[in-house]
C-alpha cells in the first residue's frame, strides 16, 4: 500500500541524512521525499511517499518516530487528504507544434512559464495522477525535460499538524 | 565563571557526574587533553586502543547502570571506536563518546585526519552531534547524557571540531540543570487500560512464560519481575542479556532460552498459550524460525521502544513504557484482582516442564583427562560464588558455556556483547567493571581468537594494576565457527583453526602479570583457587580445553523451538536407558 506521511522535524545539519538513511538501512522503499523550513525557522517539514504492507508501514512510522530530530509524524493516508505535486515540462515548441501544446497546456490548466523561439516550459501543479496524464498526452518527441517535486500533502478539514 | 572550550567540555562532564573517561589522545583533542591534566575530578584511563576505550566504557555502564564516557580523537581515533560504539548500540548501552574533528573550516576539506564520524555512525547511535559553536558545547553534552540514559539507551556520539575547544576563546558557563526537547519525551508508565488487558490475559492463561530481556537489567527492575514471578508462580526464562534479573537459583527459572537455550525453556515457549515478553526483542537467535515461534501463545509486550513491538512478532497485548513502573502497576492489578491465575492448569503446567527438565538437557561427558569447557565453568562458579563477582565474556563458544553452566543469582553480573557479538569485547569490558568496582572480583572468560582482538590491553591494567582473572578457554579453534563448519560443512574447518599461538602465560608476564597454564582437569580448582586468592594480580589463566567440544542443545539458524539439537553424549545416553 502507497502511504504519505508528513514529517515535522528539526531543521538541523544532518536531519535529512538520518531520514534518509533509516530508509536505506533498513530497506524501505522510499517513492519520493520533499523538504522544505516551515514558517516556523527551526523546523523543516518533510513529506515522503513510501509503500509496503501493513507491519512495514508500521515499523516505518516507528522508526521515524525514533529518531531524535522528529518533532511529529502523520501518516496522511489515515484520513482524507490533499496532495498536490508541481511539474516543469520543457518541450520542443517549433512552428507546426505551438498552438497544439498551448491548448494542451490550458486543457489541464497548466501555464507556460518560459517561452523560446523553439521550446515552452509548461508548470502544471495536482495529484501525480494527473500529471502522468498530462505527460501522456505531451506528444513523446517533444519532450526535452520533466522535472517533477514529489508530492506535499496537508489533511483535510480545519486541524492543522502543528507543534 | 567564563571557559575555554576545552574546559566547557571537561566541567561539563564533571557537572554530569562522570567518574571516568576511557581515551586515547591525538591532535584534535589536544586541547580538551590539556583541560584534563589541569584538574582532578575526572579519572582518565589511556587504553591501548580506541575500540577498547568504548568496549571499557560500556563495561562501566552495564555494571553501575551509568552512562560511560570514551574521549578519542579524529580520524583513526574515531573509526576505531566505532566497534565499540555499535556494540553498545546493539545492547542499548547508555554511553557518551566524544571525537575530536578538524577545525570547522577544514571540515569538508578532506585535511588531515578527517573523518565525517557523524555520518559513519549515524546508523549505530542512538544520537550524535557536530558541535559546532563554543556555546553550544555545553547544552549539547547534556542533551546527549540525557539522551542516552532515558528511554531505550543507547550511545550518543559528540563531534568536537579542534577550534571549538579553542583554549583562547572564553565564554560564561552554566551547565543546564534541566534538559526539555520538543522532538523525544521518552514515555515512562504503561498505559493502565493495557496493564489490566494484560492481568485479563495473565489470570486465564493455561500455560503461561515469562520472557525476559535485557531491558529488565537496563531499566533496574529485577525486584519488580521477582515480585510478578512470585505472585503468579509462573515459569520464567530469560534471554542471554536478561541473565541474573531472577535468581538462577529459583525453581521457577527454567534457563535461557534460544539458539543455545535450555530444552526446558525452549519446549515451554513452544507449547505455551501466553507469552508475557518484558524488554527483550524477539531477536532471530531467540525466536528460530519465526513461523513456528510460539505457535499456541498470545503475546504481551512490555518494551520502552514501540519500534521493538510487533517488529518480529505480532503483539496482542503491547505496553510501552519503562519496565519498572509496568511490572509494578502490573503487580498490583494482580493483588487487588479476585480472579487469580488458575492454580490447577498452572500445576499441571509444571508438570509438563519438570518432565522437560528431567531430560537434564545441559549434561556433557565428565572426563579426568581432558578439561570440559562447560567444566572448567562450573569449577569457576564453584570458587567464585561466594564473592562479590562479575563475569565478562568474548564471543565464541566460551561464552555460550559461561551463560549456560555459569547461574547468575543478580543483575549486570554478566556482562557481554550479544547483538553484535564483538569478539574483543571481554577484556577492556572487565576493565571498565574493575575500575567501577575495585574490590569486586572481575573476571573474564575468553578464547584464544577472542583475546587476541584486544590483548594489547593487558599494558592497560598494568598500568592501572587492575587484578582481573583472564580465564582463557583455550581449544585451539575458533571454536563456534568450527561447531557450524562440522555440523553444516562436512566437517570442512575453513580458517578456524587459529594457529601461531604465543605462549599466553609468557605473553601476560610479559606485561607483567601472572601467567598460568592449566591442563589437568584434577589440577583446575586449585588454580582457580590460587588465582583468586591474588587479590592484587592479574591472573592469566590459559585454560587448556577439550579442543572439539560442542555447545549443546542447539537450535539451528531457521528452524523452530521444538527442533532442538541434543547433545549426541545425551542423545546416546538416553538410548541406553
Ligand atoms: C554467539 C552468540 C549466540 C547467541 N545465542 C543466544 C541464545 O541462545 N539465546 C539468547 O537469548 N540470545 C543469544 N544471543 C544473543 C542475541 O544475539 C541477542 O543479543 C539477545 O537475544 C537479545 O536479547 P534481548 O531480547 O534481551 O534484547 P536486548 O538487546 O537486551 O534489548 C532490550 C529490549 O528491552 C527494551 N528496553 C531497554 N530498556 C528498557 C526499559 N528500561 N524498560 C522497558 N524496555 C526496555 C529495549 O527497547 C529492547 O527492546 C547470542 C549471541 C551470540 C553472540
Ligand atoms: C570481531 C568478530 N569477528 C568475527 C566474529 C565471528 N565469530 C564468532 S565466534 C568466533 C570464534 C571465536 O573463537 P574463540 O574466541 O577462540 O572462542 P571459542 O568459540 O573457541 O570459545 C568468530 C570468529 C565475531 N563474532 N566477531
Ligand atoms: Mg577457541
Amino acid at each position: 500500500m502507497r502511504h504519505i506521511i508528513s514529517v515535522l522535524i528539526e531543521n538541523e545539519s544532518g536531519a535529512l541524512a538520518r531520514v534518509a538513511g533509516l530508509f536505506a538501512a533498513r530497506g524501505y522503499n522510499i517513492e519520493s521525499l520533499t523538504v522544505a523550513p516551515t514558517e516556523d525557522p527551526t523546523l523543516s517539514r518533510m513529506t515522503l511517499v513510501t509503500y509496503g504492507d501493513e507491519r512495514i508501514i508500521e515499523q516505518i512510522i516507528k522508526q521515524l518516530n525514533k529518531l531524535i530530530d522528529v518533532v511529529k509524524l502523520l501518516d496522511l493516508s489515515e484520513g482524507p487528504h490533499i496532495e498536490r505535486e508541481l511539474m516543469m515540462v520543457k518541450v520542443k515548441a517549433e512552428k507546426g507544434m505551438r498552438e497544439e501544446l498551448k491548448r494542451l497546456a490550458d486543457i489541464f490548466r497548466a501555464n507556460i512559464i518560459d517561452v523560446t523561439a523553439t521550446s515552452y516550459t509548461i508548470e502544471l501543479t495536482g495529484h501525480g495522477h494527473k500529471l502522468d496524464a498530462f505527460l501522456q498526452a505531451v506528444p513523446e518527441e517533444t519532450l526535452i525535460e520533466v522535472v517533477r517535486s514529489g508530492p506535499l500533502g496537508i489533511s483535510r478539514g480545519a486541524k492543522g499538524l502543528g507543534l | 565563571m567564563e571557559l575555554s572550550g576545552a574546559e566547557i567540555v571537561v566541567q561539563a562532564l564533571i557537572d554530569e557526574g562522570v567518574e571516568y573517561i576511557w581515551g586515547y589522545p591525538g591532535g584534535a583533542v589536544l586541547h580538551i587533553y590539556d583541560a584534563l591534566f589541569q584538574q582532578k575530578k575526572i579519572r582518565h584511563i589511556l587504553v591501548r586502543h580506541e575500540q577498547a576505550a568504548t568496549h571499557a566504557a560500556d563495561g562501566y555502564a552495564r555494571a553501575t547502570g551509568k552512562p560511560g564516557v570514551a574521549l578519542v580523537t579524529s580520524g583513526p581515533g574515531a573509526t576505531n571506536a566505532v566497534t565499540g560504539i555499535a556494540t553498545a548500540y546493539m545492547d542499548s548501552i547508555p554511553m557518551v563518546v566524544l571525537t575530536g574533528q578538524v577545525p570547522t573550516p577544514f571540515i569538508g576539506s578532506d585535511a588531515f585526519q578527517e573523518v565525517d564520524i557523524t555520518g559513519i555512525t549515524r546508523p549505530c547511535v542512538k544520537h550524535n552531534f557536530l558541535i559546532k559553536r563554543v556555546e553550544d558545547i555545553a547544552e549539547t553534552i547534556a542533551k546527549a547524557f540525557y539522551i542516552a540514559t532515558t528511554g531505550r539507551p543507547g550511545p550518543v556520539l559528540i563531534d568536537i571540531p579542534k577550534d571549538v575547544t579553542d583554549p583562547n576563546v572564553r565564554i560564561p558557563y552554566e551547565y543546564p540543570r534541566k534538559i526539555s526537547m520538543r522532538s523525544y519525551k521518552p514515555v515512562e508508565k504503561g498505559h493502565p487500560k493495557q496493564i489490566r488487558k494484560a492481568v485479563d490475559l495473565m489470570v486465564k492463561a493455561q500455560r503461561p512464560v515469562i520472557y525476559t530481556g535485557g531491558g529488565v537489567i537496563l531499566g533496574d527492575a529485577s525486584e519488580e519481575l521477582r515480585k510478578l514471578v512470585e505472585v503468579t508462580g509462573f515459569p520464567v526464562t530469560h534471554t542471554l542479556m536478561g541473565l541474573g534479573a531472577v535468581p538462577a537459583s529459583d525453581k521457577r527459572f527454567l534457563g535461557m532460552l534460544g539458539m543455545h537455550g535450555t530444552y526446558e525453556a525452549n519446549m515451554a515457549m513452544h507449547e505455551s498459550d501466553l507469552i508475557i515478553a518484558i524488554g527483550a526483542r524477539f531477536d532471530d537467535r531467540v525466536t528460530g524460525k519465526l513461523a513456528s515461534f510460539c505457535p499456541h501463545a498470545q503475546v504481551i509486550h512490555v518494551d520502552v521502544d514501540p519500534a521493538s513491538i510487533s517488529k518480529n512478532v505480532k503483539v496482542d497485548v503491547p505496553i510501552v513504557g519503562q519496565v519498572k513502573p509496568v511490572l509494578r502497576d502490573m503487580v498490583k492489578v494482580l493483588k487487588e484482582r479476585k480472579t487469580k491465575p488458575d492454580a490447577a492448569a498452572l500445576k499441571a503446567w509444571w508438570q509438563r516442564i519438570e518432565g522437560w527438565r528431567a531430560v537434564e538437557c545441559l549434561k556433557y561427558p565428565p572426563s579426568d583427562k581432558v578439561i570440559k569447557p562447560q567444566f572448567a565453568i562450573e569449577t569457576l562458579y564453584k570458587v567464585t560464588r561466594r564473592r562479590d563477582f562479575y563475569l565478562t565474556s568474548d564471543v565464541g563458544q566460551h561464552q555460550m558455556f559461561a551463560a549456560q553452566f555459569y547461574p547468575f543469582e543478580k543483575p549486570r553480573r554478566w556482562i557481554n556483547s550479544g547483538g553484535l557479538g564483538t569478539m574483543g569485547f571481554g577484556l577492556p569490558a572487565a576493565m571498565g567493571v574493575q575500575q567501577a568496582f575495585p574490590k569486586a572480583t572481575v573476571a573474564c572468560v575468553t578464547g584464544e581468537a577472542s583475546i587476541q582482538m584486544c590483548i594489547q590491553e593487558l599494558a592497560t591494567c598494568s598500568q592501572y594494576k587492575l587484578p582481573l582473572k583472564i580465564i582463557l578457554l583455550n581449544n585451539g579453534y575458533m571454536g563456534m565457527v568450527r561447531q557450524w563448519q562440522e555440523l553444516f560443512y562436512e566437517g570442512r574447518y575453513s580458517h578456524s583453526y587459529v594457529d601461531a599461538l604465543p605462549d599466553f602465560a609468557a605473553l601476560a608476564e610479559t606485561y607483567g602479570h601472572v601467567g598460568m597454564t592449566i591442563e589437568d582437569p584434577g589440577d583446575l580448582e586449585a588454580a582457580y583457587k590460587e588465582a583468586f586468592g591474588m587479590k592484587d594480580r592479574l591472573v592469566f589463566m590459559n585454560v587448556l580445553v577439550d579442543p572439539e567440544e560442542n555447545v549443546y542443545p542447539m537450535i539451528e539458524a531457521g528452524k523452530g523451538h521444538h527442533e532442538m539439537h541434543m547433545s549426541p553424549y545425551l542423545t546416546a545416553e538416553r538410548e541406553l536407558a
